[in-house]
């Protein structure tokens, strides 16, 4: 393997390697990319900066061949080129690591390398790990994927892409699945590549990372470019303006006011059935009336099944250990429609096929869950008071769609989370259970979504928030706990913590930041 | 003792059918297509094979007639799936009904019309060893075939690159054509390639096992073929042992019954249907061996967006 | 895979008219298949047409014969459907039919100078129960085991001819029958009412299915527990989400269509056949999985789909007089029917659209 030598001048004047002039996507009558200029020179880091929806992903696609831009030029190394695809792209030194890995699980990592390159698994092996002492990412070529974590996973996504050679590294959402520390570790891998010449276009919303690692951000705002930046040089207050147009709204917060117990979770263990997924360790927690639970996490430690335990998709086997007791009776054998008539409710984090059947209209869909409601009578359906409890949902969460009749599938992600939270809403829970309320979903939404949270916890329901992202809890939680490897850590309120403190928790640490709170408590 | 010689001998001619359409079936299968349209390729390809034999005398142009037919109603199966994008469990139930009634449609006037069978090839040496020689060294030219084409099998899917393409498109063809494979091709060659092993299966059934023509004469062979995927956990080696199996049960019960033990003969022709939902349900309640080895993305159609 | 200059964008809705059309079309298709395949082997293309089609329905005995088909086709179509809606795959409905004839037979057998007005609605309940104990058996192992659904059913079919067989050969056979596989003739209080005049054998078994047909019509578009069906079908995760037992939607599936499936079978042993004999049915197991299909697993639907394939299978007998074509064609035709109707549904789901007016087709992103 070839690389480019050392020596190249950081950010280069000379010729773009990539250049994009006036590249625009549309579907139908939806504009994803509108007249986008971008360019990057070797050895140069460049965010591309936008929230949820502001057309990062697509733009990234054309360049990597997995779309083509419905009008403009794209030219690399002066040279103006038609990526009709990603082995294309590939050819021309381009390569890609997608925000949902492209590794199958069922095979080892050096089978996954061996799909895209040239090569027998076993020839392959070596270079791997030569590659892997190298760039600094650890890897084991014969490990089965499914037995690494999403780090893990990363780090061979990033080595596939690197062992093709490539002169433009595309990082789409890179640190999304990785905990704080393994974060900065990413950024050191990454800063090496810059210096042997790669240039990287780095994709994001988080202001503080692009801050820390990009030299120039060009920024998104509905697909349109709101502006070309230095990001060192302009503060996270004028980015978030650039990428949002507006204030970031926050929901407003009063403290709370914690009463009897509603959930109870002793000794929680589950050994999943699936032996590719992490079960539960030992979990315990307490849930009051009027407070909101943060369980914070990096995905793929536990959450899922935590979740499918409390909603009662899964039940505790007669075998299992530990209980899960809400209103003071044991729940853990009851299934999911028994616990809910003793008043839980649960937002999954599928929207789609789990939260709400796609096919399926929004009456139908608030019948799924909300039948109780005195939507059935004797069996039947009564189509009155189902039209009636649609109609006041779609209007109470501002639902933008053509009506109770529109399928579920029609409906943006953030459309169909409002929908989705408000009917779980609309059922009064005395326990909520809400898993990732805001991935993928646009600022707007996400903070009715929140808003909606903290009114609830002040109408007396407990609630559990599952979610990656800290801000957020931060934002919603009186007290946050952390899972890791299927272990539920001790919780902390939120005010006597800080993200640091749970970020150091998300790698296994749950002692961390023990001392200085307790002297902070002092 | 002699019994015994003739059933592990007789049971791997009686096996070949189960285990040629399984195995194809299994490539199917490792794509991510479930085609249950085995019996009614079967049912076609014994007919087809049946008359060319009949007016031929050729069984080469028989198995080749069984093939081509087999084939071709499986790429009606891969259009309805791959192009039309229809429910495969449906879409095989289709054209497995339609293999079925074209089957007896044309075979309606050999009923009773036999061919001549496929001599059996004695190995020189290994044949005269006692006991397994007999066993293993007096078959036909299509069971050393078949046992050819296992190991082939199972070195390919495990094996080799384009194998494990294959895999990687029945555990996620999404992800697959993101990498750019094309699973709809793949996926098309497999069934195709599923199609005429089941079509050398029927062929071989009506020509050389029993080459006298009767109407139904698959009689449920290609649904026990489909349930021995399962029974084997998708694994080529396994799948074989299952058949043969099925093949020794088989021909067990017709020797008792020859020998004057007081079963009833419809219990005797019930038993293997009834040992295929034994085996299912043994092999289907372990969750965790069916996970590890499934395809994953069995019975989901793909279709690249756009 | 996508046609040369044409996409396919996804449907969010369907119109009755849409899968009427695909219905119409499917069976256009079907019958040209037919008379063209009928050609190529030798007969005249209106004879097959006239045979197939148009005779059936040009007598009233013939008219009367196409009734007692439609019947159990109906019937058991209605029973699938219900299952097919949440993807539990019933396909061995015919070992049920069997089932369930041989257990409503069983009391006419062992009374057979019975002149019980509680001999027939006796048998009603025997033929469904045994049906039900049939298929029955499937949804254990599936909700117990795991096992397919699909292979056990079937298999159990062969087997209940077995047991059909044996119990010919033994026990139920007729004792001054010459040794045929049949049992005694059924007393009058043991068949169904003939309904017409003359020669025409229709009879009130076909009350039964219009029953059902409303029946179900209620069940789908009224009842809950459709609805939870058909969310397991369409977003099982959707189901376990909201808490509908996946075990219960296999056991109501199997058991409804497995105590129709035993209904038709009584419903042929107390109707044109009159006794217990070893040919009970020409497939209408298999032909119910069609109707079931081509109907648009709607009851309305379903109930037209049925007639249809009636008039093949009679027409299927005329031909076989009239043109000598063998009687396996109504099977052949079911098979175009299926391949065809699974074809044309494509069109349900998704809309062809030229790829240059593509730039004025809203998708999502």
């Amino acid at each position: 393997m070839s690389l480019p030598p050392l020596a190249q001048p950081q950010y280069s004047q000379g010729e773009p390697l990539l250049r994009l002039e006036g590249v625009s996507k549309k579907f139908g009558t939806l504009v994803a990319n509108c007249d986008v200029d971008l360019s990057i020179h070797p050895s140069e880091i460049v965010a591309v900066l936008g929230e949820n929806g502001a057309g990062k992903s697509t733009l990234m696609k054309m360049i990597f061949g997995v779309m083509q831009p419905s009008a403009g030029s794209i030219y690399w190394r002066g040279q103006r080129v038609q990526i009709s695809s990603p082995a294309q792209a590939r050819q021309l030194g381009i390569g890609m690591v997608f925000q949902h890995f492209t590794l199958f699980e069922t095979i080892t990592v050096a089978e996954n390398v061996a799909l895209s390159m040239p090569g027998t698994p076993q020839e392959l092996a070596g270079k791997i790990r030569e590659a892997s002492q190298k760039f600094g990412l650890a890897v084991e070529p014969h490990a089965p994927v499914y037995s690494l974590s999403v780090g893990e996973r990363q780090r061979v996504e990033l080595l596939r892409c690197l062992l093709q050679d490539p002169s433009l590294l595309i990082l789409d959402e890179p640190t999304s699945v990785l905990p704080p520390t393994a974060i900065e570790s990413l950024f050191q891998t990454l800063r090496g590549l810059q210096e042997r010449g790669i240039a990287i276009l780095y994709i994001s919303h988080k202001l503080e990372e692009i801050r820390a690692l990009c030299q120039r951000a060009t920024i998104l705002r509905h697909g349109r470019v709101t502006g070309t930046v230095v990001p060192k040089d302009e503060t996270a207050h004028r980015l978030a303006e650039l990428m949002i147009g507006r204030e970031i709204p926050r929901s407003s917060h009063p403290k709370a006011t914690p009463g009897e117990v509603v959930l109870k979770v002793s000794g929680l263990s589950v050994q999943e059935a699936d032996p590719l997924a992490v079960g539960l360790k030992n979990v315990s927690f307490d849930l009051r009336e009027g407070e909101i639970l943060g369980i914070a996490g990096v995905s793929g430690n536990g959450q899922r099944t935590l979740a499918r335990a409390l909603s009662g998709e899964d039940t505790l086997p007669p075998s299992g250990q530990g209980s899960i007791e809400m209103l003071g009776r044991p729940v853990g054998h009851l299934g999911a429609a028994e616990r809910r008539a003793l008043r839980l409710a649960f937002v999954p984090e599928e929207r789609m096929g789990r939260g709400a059947a796609p096919t399926m209209a929004l009456r139908e869909n608030a019948l799924l869950t909300a039948h109780g409601e005195g939507m059935v009578r004797r069996g039947m359906i009564q189509r009155e008071k189902q039209e009636a409890f649609t109609l006041k949902c779609i209007a109470d969460m501002d639902v933008r769609s053509s009506g109770p009749a529109a399928p579920a599938s029609t409906l943006s992600g953030g459309n169909l989370q409002k929908f989705i939270v408000g009917r779980e809403m609309m059922l009064r829970p005395r326990v909520f259970v809400v898993s990732q309320p805001t991935w993928g979903i646009d600022v707007g939404a996400a903070a009715l979504v929140r808003q909606k949270l903290v009114d609830m916890r002040g109408q007396g329901s407990g609630i559990i928030v599952i979610s990656e992202e800290l801000e957020e809890l931060f934002e919603v939680a009186d007290r946050i706990a952390v899972m890791f490897d299927g272990r539920l850590s001790p919780s902390r309120s939120t005010a006597l913590t800080t993200p640091e403190i749970i970020g150091q928790m998300m790698i296994g640490l749950f002692d961390a930041g023990l001392d200085t709170a307790r002297e902070a408590a002092q | 003792m002699s019994v015994i010689v003739f059933v592990l001998s007789g049971a791997f001619a009686m096996c070949v059918p189960f285990a040629l359409a399984a195995l194809g079936e299994l490539v199917a299968e490792k794509s991510g297509v479930l085609n249950l349209s085995v019996e009614g390729m079967m049912a076609l390809s014994a007919v087809m094979g049946f008359m060319v034999v009949a007016g031929t005398g050729s069984h080469v142009l028989g198995l080749g007639a069984g093939m081509i037919a087999g084939a071709g109603l499986s790429v009606i199966f891969a259009a309805l799936v791959l192009l039309f994008r229809a429910n495969q469990v449906a879409a095989g139930l289709a054209v497995g009904i339609l293999g079925m009634g074209l089957s007896n449609l044309l075979g309606r006037s050999y009923e009773g019309s036999s061919v001549t069978a496929l001599a059996k090839i004695r190995v020189p040496v290994l044949s005269e060893i006692p006991v397994i020689g007999p066993i293993l060294f007096v078959q036909d030219i299509v069971v050393y075939l078949t046992v050819v084409l296992v190991i082939v099998i199972a070195w390919f899917l495990y094996h080799t690159k384009p194998g494990l393409r294959l895999r990687v498109i029945g555990e996620n063809p999404e992800t697959a054509y993101a990498l750019g494979m094309h699973p709809v091709a793949v996926r098309l060659a497999c069934v195709a390639f599923g199609g005429m092993m089941a079509g050398l299966a029927g062929a071989y059934a009506s020509t050389i096992l029993t080459p006298v023509w009767a109407q139904n004469m698959i009689a449920g062979r290609g649904w026990v073929a489909v349930a021995l995927v399962v029974f084997g956990t998708w694994r080529p080696i396994r799948i074989a042992l299952g058949a043969y199996l099925f093949g020794a049960v088989g021909l067990a019960s017709l020797s008792l019954q020859s020998l004057g033990v007081g079963v009833p003969s419809q219990v005797m022709s019930a038993s293997p249907y009834l040992l295929t939902i034994i085996v299912l349900v043994v092999i289907s309640a372990n969750s965790l061996r069916i996970r590890l080895n499934a395809p994953m993305a069995l019975g989901q159609n793909f279709s690249p967006h756009g | 895979m996508s046609f040369p200059g044409l996409t396919l964008i996804p449907r969010t809705r369907t119109t009755p008219l849409q899968v009427l059309m695909v219905s119409v079309t499917t069976v256009i298709l079907s019958v040209l298949a037919m008379v063209l395949m009928f050609s190529l082997l030798g007969a005249e293309p209106t004879t097959i047409f006239q045979s197939f089609f148009i005779e059936p329905l040009s007598s009233g005995y013939n008219i009367g014969e196409v009734v007692i088909k439609a019947s159990p086709l109906i019937l058991i179509a209605q029973g699938l459907a219900i299952g097919f809606r949440a993807k539990v795959w019933n396909i061995g409905a015919e070992g049920q039919l069997i089932m369930g004839a041989i257990t409503a037979s069983l009391l006419p057998i062992w009374w057979p100078q019975s002149d019980s007005m509680l001999l027939l609605p006796a048998m009603i309940v025997f033929g469904a129960l045994g049906g039900m104990v049939w298929s029955g058996i499937a949804a254990l192992l599936r909700t117990s085991f795991n096992a397919s659904e699909i292979i056990v059913t079937l298999m159990l079919t062969e087997i209940a001819r077995q047991v059909l067989y044996f119990l010919l050969t033994g026990s139920l056979r007729d004792p001054g029958g010459y040794n045929f596989p049949q049992s005694v003739m059924f007393p009058d209080a043991g068949l169904y009412p003939i309904i017409g005049t003359g020669a025409v054998r229709a009879n009130a078994s076909i009350i039964i299915t219009l029953l059902m047909t409303i029946g179900c019509w209620i069940f789908v578009n009224r009842a809950f527990a459709a609805f939870r069906l058909q969310v397991g079908g369409l977003a099982p995760a959707a189901a376990q989400y909201a808490g509908f037992s996946q075990k219960q939607a296999i056991w109501l599936s199997l058991l409804i269509s497995g105590a129709a499936a035993g209904l038709a079978g009584m419903g042929e042993v107390a109707g044109p056949i009159g006794r217990l004999q070893s040919m009970l049915s020409p497939g209408y197991g298999y032909a119910a999985i069609i109707v079931a299909f081509l109907g648009g697993l709607n009851p309305i639907g379903i109930f037209f789909a049925g007639f249809l394939m009636a008039i093949v299978y009679v027409g299927g007998d005329i031909a076989l007089v009239n043109a000598g074509i063998p009687s396996a064609a109504p099977v052949v035709f079911q098979g175009l029917v299926m391949v065809f109707y699974l074809g044309a549904s494509l069109f349900l789901r998704y809309s062809l659209v030229s790829v240059f007016t593509l730039a004025d087709v809203k998708e999502p992103v």
